[in-house]
């Protein structure tokens, strides 16, 4: 069954390289998001596994054969793509028909197949309609359909829900979800939406600038981010990542950052702590402590201004003046109303939930 | 109706709260329809003259009032110029060089938009290795005069052994007209979304199939377009059917000049004027009724999402 691999890739347009020497392997009946900001080349990663573009150089590989120089048609793959781009003159059925009267396959096979695309997404009514009489859900129903209908092992989706309201967004993510777990298959799915891979991913490819920057499971990603990038593109509000420096003594270390001293002396560090070494630490805003409460076995305490606050109904996010900066914490809304611009908060942060990246590669500790 | 679908009462009845200004007529804009009028003039008196004239006996041309209304009306000029008129020795009218002309403009129209829709589509749609060098030189191709590459073309079409031939007329036709229509094409599949064509090469890849069921059920507007101008240039077209057309062959607008320049005796206004006006009749017909189509075809690639 199709395992993509992904060896030593190289894309460039002229001088500029997009893709750096890019190495991935996806197993098979995976969920794997590529994901990251705008431009970073994950829309290009995908383009390449379609066919759609041509490899500057490298290997890949579906299964066990070599598709890097076949066409796009018999790398036995299907997509969907962000403007969901159906044919706008035939109907639904003809839309999800196209793909397979070209390989060829007996009529009633084709029926069958639509016929059973149709029930899974339920477009069954919608089946003679043009794709201008349906709304964007069901257009990006049909988008999917086009690529179920041709069964086939690796699925690829490019943006597939960033035309639609965020109410369409989040049915069509469940949706998308019981399809992977009904059908099996594995997919490729490129995204910018953290949200969007946080909940649906088995596994998560961070990209910037053509390199993957961490390759695990949402849990890995959200949990131990592997450098300063994973860290502050991954949650929302945005990891509070502060500089700070470490100091060693009598087996305590100590990070300090504007004034405050945070305890990382039971922090699992990869290589072992230098005195004075710089380092950024990362607080996640939703692992404050609550306000003017102790935690227990606190890293560090604060007690800081609040500069402003803002609510978005379930939760809230108070900013507060740290050093020249701010950090955000995140606050039930119900205490919000606690944060009043100019009054000082004591908070304190947990053990074990500090993140600590070495100032100069950018590299976790 | 006064009980509001949701929230807030629809108030159509009530007079409305903000009426806004009547607008006069302005000077500005009597001025815009004085230009307007004498724009208008300046087409329609010569249409007039030319109208009036056909429906007028000789007798009441020779009296020299061309504004007068015809007196009595006749449909003779008509008839002699479609049946009777003489072009050189032969007298059987227009209908010959209207045959003519159908005969080129359908294989010419068919030739000319295969040619050039696929060559657009493959220009705009796939990777052709040197498109932009190809496309350049289609360019350049499409200003040059007709007129200088006139005897170059009339030895290879006799070299062909289709000078003088309808075939070959329509043949000169389409290719003449290959560089602008490849053009028009061209840019216009270019306003196709990417992404609908990277599906299709998902789908099946196949250059014919793709152009013919995706692209060309796409492509109905730019058709009319380039319908009309082919229509109204290889109808019109004067230079083509005279150096290419044999002595059968002519098309209705050779025919039609050498009427009017055949006379024996008094030059038959009236007659010359009918003529004229049914070798201008198709193009125009084909302009009434495609009219609205070509309007939304030129702003069709314009405006779409």
């Amino acid at each position: 069954m199709p395992r993509v691999t992904f060896e030593d890739i190289i894309k460039s347009y002229g001088k500029l390289t997009v893709l750096k020497n890019l190495d991935l392997a996806i197993d098979d009946g995976e969920f794997l998001v590529l994901l990251g900001p705008s431009g970073c080349g994950k829309t290009t990663l995908l383009n390449l596994l379609a066919g759609l573009l041509d490899v500057t150089a490298g290997r890949i590989t579906i299964g066990d054969r070599d598709v890097t120089d076949l066409d796009p048609k018999d790398r036995g793959l299907a997509m969907v793509f962000q403007s969901y781009a159906l044919y706008p003159t035939k109907t639904v059925r003809g839309n999800l028909k196209f793909g397979l009267a070209a390989h060829k396959l007996p009529a009633a096979e084709i029926e069958q197949r639509i016929a059973w695309a149709a029930r899974l997404l339920q477009i069954e009514p919608l089946l003679d309609r043009k794709p201008a009489q349906l709304s964007g859900g069901q257009r990006q129903r049909v988008a999917i359909g086009r690529a179920l209908v041709k069964k086939v092992g690796v699925f690829l989706f490019d943006e597939p829900l960033s035309n639609l309201d965020a109410k369409l967004r989040t049915e069509m993510r469940l949706e998308i979800k019981k399809l992977h777990d009904e059908l099996k298959s594995t997919i490729v799915y490129v995204t910018h939406d953290q949200i969007e891979a946080m909940t649906m991913a088995t596994r998560i490819a961070v990209m910037d600038a053509g390199v993957i920057q961490q390759f695990g499971s949402p849990d890995e990603i959200y949990g131990r981010p592997a450098n300063l990038f994973v860290a502050g593109f991954i949650g929302s509000p945005a990891m509070n990542l502060r500089p700070a420096t470490l100091s060693v003594a009598g087996g305590k270390v100590a990070a300090r950052a504007a004034g405050v001293d945070l305890d990382v002396s039971r922090y699992g560090f990869v290589s072992p702590p230098q005195d004075g070494q710089s380092v950024v630490v990362g607080l996640r805003p939703e692992h404050f402590g609550e306000p003017d409460a102790a935690v227990t076995d606190p890293a560090g305490n604060f007690s800081l201004p609040v500069q402003y606050s803002e609510k978005t109904g379930s939760d809230a996010t108070a900013y507060l003046k740290f050093g020249d900066g701010l950090i955000a914490t995140r606050v039930d809304p119900e205490q919000i109303g606690r944060f009043r611009q100019g009054d000082t908060v004591n908070i304190s942060f947990p053990q074990g939930k500090l993140h600590v990246f070495d100032a100069q590669s950018g590299r976790r500790l | 109706m006064s009980t509001g679908l949701l929230s807030g009462e629809a108030r159509v009845e009530a007079a409305p709260r903000f009426p806004r200004k009547r607008k006069g007529i302005s000077g500005r804009s009597i001025a815009i329809l004085v230009f307007l009028s004498i724009c208008a003039a300046f087409f329609c008196v010569p249409l007039y003259v030319i109208v009036t004239t056909s429906f007028k006996t000789m007798e009441q041309i020779r009296e020299g009032a061309i504004f007068s209304l015809p007196s009595p009306i006749t449909f003779e000029p008509w008839v002699n110029a479609w049946d009777h008129a003489c072009s050189g020795i032969r007298c059987e009218g227009l209908k010959v060089g209207f045959w003519n002309s159908v005969a080129i403009l359908f294989p010419s129209l068919v030739l000319s938009m295969t040619l050039s829709s696929v060559t657009g589509y493959a220009l705009a749609l796939w990777h052709v290795r040197w498109a932009g060098t190809f496309l350049f030189i289609l360019f350049i191709c499409a200003f040059v005069p007709f007129q200088i590459i006139m005897i170059p073309l009339i030895i290879l079409s006799s070299g062909l052994k289709v000078y003088g031939t309808i075939w070959g007329i329509a043949i000169i036709h389409a290719v003449l007209s290959m560089p602008f229509l490849t053009l028009v094409f061209r840019n216009y599949y270019k306003g196709i979304p990417q992404e609908i064509m990277s599906a299709a090469m998902m789908d099946s890849g196949s250059f014919w199939r793709v152009f013919g069921e995706i692209i060309l059920p796409m492509s109905g507007n730019i058709f009319i377009v380039v319908l009309i101008l082919q229509v109204t240039s290889i109808w019109n077209d004067f230079l083509l059917g005279l150096t290419f057309g044999g002595l059968g062959t002519q098309p209705m607008s050779v025919v039609l000049a050498n009427v009017v320049i055949t006379t024996t005796g008094e030059a038959a206004y009236n007659e010359n004027m009918a003529a004229a006006l049914l070798t201008a009749i198709p193009p125009l017909v084909i302009y009434f009724i495609l009219g609205k189509f070509f309007v939304q075809g030129i702003t069709a690639g314009a405006i779409k999402g």
